[in-house]
Order: structure tokens, then sequence, then C-alpha cells
């Protein structure tokens, strides 16, 4: 990171410090927040994180591992996430899931070398009366199917 | 979407006044209310909901809290959905009333990760609330102030198990604490704290308009009320219903036009596999429970990969605290591959039910105590057909 990324990240974490608070019950809404805006929390952020709150980075560390939406590295630009509960499994994940991969070229659990696209399977959504289902970054999508993905995948840019 | 049959107790014209009636009366009122109707938890555990608020209200205790468990991550189940989107107001009254009751002055809504496009429409919720005087300071010109502020969750399907979830607002990992004591006796900040459903609370605000005797008439003897349930899979019209209590799955099976149907999940991931032979039972708490996850499935399913689905679910989510959890239900996958290679063996299958007895048991949490379930049940009812394709 350049100088002035990493400070523009302390003085980011600095504020949402000031607004959320600095107990520990604070930490998942501090979490969020720079999950939300920059895609993943980086090592330097989880360190400002403990530092303000006063607990060790080791405990920071124990949280981003724990919960499955918050992601150590950088991600890619549309992070998609198919729904693998049984539900959606019943009504053609499979085929949503070949969809997926024959189009960008990648398997799931991979990032294409552009960093645009990543795949990923998730648990349920509660989209189960209209699947398959998935999220595109925080936006979801249902009643897929292989025609629909193309599209999808096209209208992103 | 709408409730798709004619509801019951959701009912809009059931709504009336109960907030108001409520907090004009004797918070103990309420209590004794909501404990004569008889209403049960509906996140799931059954749990009497007025016993629990009594044991919250005559707790002594500078704070006490009020927590809606919106984390909704049973696979299957979508009907806090629509609670939270179209039944916003009466959820709120629904906590409200419960601070009201037992003395608390601040409520959470857990809000599940997946769910956080409704984060806006629920503050904008409880703006208005504010506005209208609802919340916030002297409700009502009453000595009473309550607030509620909605958290996020993660993704993390354990964090809806109760004590877990104070964890996670608590800002730790979301591993499940060694219960007792209780969150009504020692939950988040260490202060009594009432954990409850969506569905429940919206109940709230309804059961105290229309009265305890109206709402102990509907349903059984030990379910009173009704259930929301959340219908999808092999059925021509998937979606949110209410039925009340002891309605017989074959009742249910029709209402939704499921044709050809093999097998009923009931109770998500977590829950007990109906074969067709059993379609005539009920769902209630004294015959097959449930917290509202249907999946139907018809003949043409393979209950083998339906019950690898469920398994690959749960070595995902277990937290790993304890050991009958952690490599239970790794053994258990492992087993369900084996049979699709060919290679378990009947006495090793024996071994493997008995496993998941065991993990009934010895689990410290709910996850690991039910995860078993579909794996037994699918197994008791499908072995023979299972392996009789797997060879
Ligand atoms: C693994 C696990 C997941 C759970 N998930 C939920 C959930 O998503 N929503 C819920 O209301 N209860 C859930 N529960 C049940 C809660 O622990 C608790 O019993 C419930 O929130 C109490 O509210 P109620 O009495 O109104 O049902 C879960 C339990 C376990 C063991
Ligand atoms: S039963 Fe499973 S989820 Fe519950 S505490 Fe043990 S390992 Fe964690």
């Amino acid at each position: 990171m350049l100088a002035s990324e990493v400070s523009a990240l302390n003085e980011e974490i600095q504020e949402l410090v000031q607004t959320l608070g600095n107990g520990r019950q604070a930490l998942m809404p501090i979490l969020q927040h720079i999950q939300r805006k920059h895609g993943y929390i980086s090592a330097h952020a989880q360190q400002e994180v403990a530092r303000l709150l006063k607990i060790h980075p080791v405990e920071v560390d124990g949280v981003v591992t724990f919960y499955a939406f918050f992601r150590k590295g950088r991600r890619a630009k549309y992070n998609i996430r198919l729904c693998q509960t049984i539900s959606c499994d019943l009504m053609n994940k499979d085929g949503i899931a070949k969809t997926f991969e024959r189009e960008l070229g990648i398997k799931f659990g991979e990032v294409t070398k552009d960093e645009k696209y990543s795949l990923e399977f998730i648990s349920c959504l509660g989209m189960c009366d209209q699947g398959p289902a998935m999220l595109i970054n925080n936006e979801v999508y249902t009643n897929l199917t292989p025609r629909k993905v193309v599209d999808i995948l096209n209208s992103l840019k | 979407m709408p409730i798709l049959n004619k509801p019951i107790i959701f009912d809009r014209n059931n709504f009336g006044n109960g907030f108001e009636k409520g907090i004009k009366g004797r918070p103990i009122d309420i209590v004794l209310e909501i404990r004569e109707s008889g209403l049960k938890g509906r996140g799931g555990a059954g749990f009497p909901t007025g016993t629990k608020w009594m044991l919250a209200a005559t707790a002594v205790s500078p704070k006490k809290y009020v927590i809606c468990n919106a984390d909704e991550g049973e696979p299957g189940t979508f009907k806090d959905r629509l609670l939270l989107t179209e039944y916003t107001d009466e959820l709120l009254q629904g906590m409200i009333l419960c601070g009201y009751a037992i003395g608390a002055k601040e409520g959470y809504i857990y809000l599940r990760g997946e769910y956080e496009y409704m984060l806006s429409h629920i503050n904008g919720v409880i703006n208005k609330f504010h506005e209208e005087g609802k919340l916030g300071k002297g409700i009502f010109g009453k000595n009473f102030d309550f607030d509620i502020s909605v958290r996020l969750g993660s993704g993390a399907y354990v964090c809806g198990e109760e004590s877990a979830l104070i964890e996670s607002l608590e800002g730790h990992r979301g591993e499940p604490r060694n219960r007792p004591p209780y969150p009504v006796n020692t939950g988040y900040m260490g202060y009594p704290t009432v954990v409850n459903n969506v569905e429940t609370l919206v109940s709230v605000p309804i059961i105290i308009n229309k009265g305890a005797e109206w709402f102990r008439n509907i349903g059984t003897e030990k379910s009173r009320g009704t259930k929301l349930l959340s219908i999808s899979g092999d059925v021509e019209r998937p979606g949110i219903y209410e039925v009340p209590f002891g309605t017989k799955i074959i009742d249910m099976l029709e209402m939704v036009r499921a044709k050809d149907t093999k097998a009923v999940q009931i109770g998500g991931a977590s829950g007990i596999c109906i074969p067709e032979e059993e379609l005539h039972r009920n769902l209630s708490f004294e015959d097959v429970p449930t917290g509202g996850s249907i999946i139907v499935f018809n003949k043409s399913r393979d209950m083998l990969k339906i019950l690898k689905n469920f398994m690959e679910f749960f070595t995902e989510e277990s937290c790993g605290q304890c050991t009958p959890c952690r490599v239970g239900n790794k053994k258990l996958l492992d087993g369900v591959n084996m049979i699709e290679q060919g290679k378990c063996s009947v006495k090793y299958l024996r071994e493997l039910i008995d496993l998941g007895r065991t993990m009934q048991v010895s689990s410290k949490c709910g996850l690991g105590q039910s995860s078993p379930n579909p794996f037994i049940t699918i197994m008791t009812h499908f072995g023979d057909e299972i392996l009789a394709e797997h060879y």
C-alpha cells in the first residue's frame, strides 16, 4: 500500500470508531463497514482496528476468519455467490454453475485473471421459493436460468 | 410476496390497537396475557414465550435487553423475510411491548447478512416510530423509554443459535455458550435478555389486541395458534403459507399442489425426513415440530444426493468447538461419499447411525444435536433403496 493509502485507511477507521464506538461490541459493525467499502479487510486494517479497540490483533483475526462474509484478501469487482442449498439445488443449480464456469472460463472458488469476477458458493439465501438464487456483491438475483445468467453477465461492465 | 393462502392470525384485520392497549396497561398484564395465550417460540425450539418473559420480568437487574432473532439461516426457511419487510411495524411493536413487559430499554434486531438489502427499509420504520413517539423517551406519555437498533450478521448459520448470536453481538466469534445459564439470566453483556424469533414477536401485538382466549382456540392443545410455513421444492406453488398447528402434512401438500411426492423434509436441514407412508402425520409440537421450513421431494429425486447436500452444509457450518459435531458431521459426510461409491457396508452404515445418535446427545448446541436428523431419518426410510442403487 502507498503511504497515502495507509493514512487514508487509518483516518477512515478512526472515523468509524468515533461513530460506532470503541467497545468490543463495535467490532462487527466496524469490520462490516470496511468489508463493504473495500471488499476485504487487509492485515493493516485489522491491526488498526485492534489498536483502537485495545484488543489483541489475534482476536480481530479470529473474528474475521470465523464469518464467511469477511475476506482477508482483495476480491474481484463482481463477487458472484450462488446458493448451493437444497431448494436451489433441486431447481438446477448445477446447470447454472456450469453456465458460469463456461462463460467465465474459471471454476467455483476461482477469480478471473483481470480480477473482474469471482465464483463462490454460499449457504441458503432465503430465496428458496424463487430458486436458483445468487448474490452479486450485495444484490440478490432469483429464478435463474442459463439464458438469464448470460444476460446478467453481459449487463455487468 | 404475500402469504399465499388466507391468513389466519396474520390477517391485517386482527392488528387493531394491541400495541397502544399493551403500553397503556401494566407491564405484568402483557406477560400474563402472553402466558395465557400459550404462545411458544416460533424459531424452532418452542419454548413458552410467556414463561421466558416472566423470568426476564422478575429478574432484578439495572439493565435488560430484547433481541429479535432475524438470522433465518435454516435451509428452506424464508418466512421471516416476509415479516421483516411487510410486517415491520408489528415486529417493532412486539419488541417494544416485550421491552415494556420485562423492563428493558434497548432492543436489537440481529439481521442476517444476506438480508442487508432490507436494512434501509427497517431503519426507515424505526425512524418513523421515533417521529410518532412510539420509540425514544416517554413512549405514549408513559415513564418508559425504548430504542431499537439493527445489527447485521456476516454469514454464519450457527449465529442463529441464541447464545452464539449474543457472542456475535458482543463482537466475538459466533461460538455457542454452555447452557445454563440461559440468556434470560445471563445474556447480552451479561444482563437478562429475551431472545425471540421474528414470528413470535409479530404475534404479540395481535394477541394483545384479540386476547389470549381467541389465540388459544386456534391450533392444538400443546401448540396454540398457527405456523408460517416456507414451502419449496417439488410443488407447483412454492411460497409462504399460514396453517393452524395440527394440519396434516398431506393436506398441506394438496394446498401447494405437490405431485408424486416421495418425501418431505420438515424443519430444514436440521429437521426430519418424512416418507410417503407417514404423510398423515401433523405439524405440531406434539407430532412433527417445525420452525417452518418445508422442502418437498418428488419421486424423481435421489435421496442420497439430498442427504449429501445437508451433510456438506453441516460440515461447513459447524463452529468446530466440540468434537461430536466437528468430527461427527465429517464422518457422516464421508459415509455418504462411501455409499455413493458403493463402499459402505450395512454394518458400517449401522455404526454411522449410532454415531448420529451419540451426536444428538453429546453435542454442545442445537446444531450438532440436530445435524444427524436427516442422516438418521433418510437412512431409516430410504437406506435399502439407496444401498440397492449404489453398489
Ligand atoms: C444452529 C441453530 C440455528 C438457529 N437459528 C435460528 C434462527 O435463524 N432464527 C431463530 O429465531 N431461531 C434460531 N434458532 C433458535 C434460537 O436458538 C432460539 O431458540 C430462538 O431464537 C428463540 O426464540 P423463540 O423462542 O421465539 O423461538 C437456532 C438454533 C440453533 C441451534
Ligand atoms: S454442536 Fe457444533 S456448532 Fe454447536 S458448539 Fe459444538 S461444534 Fe459448535
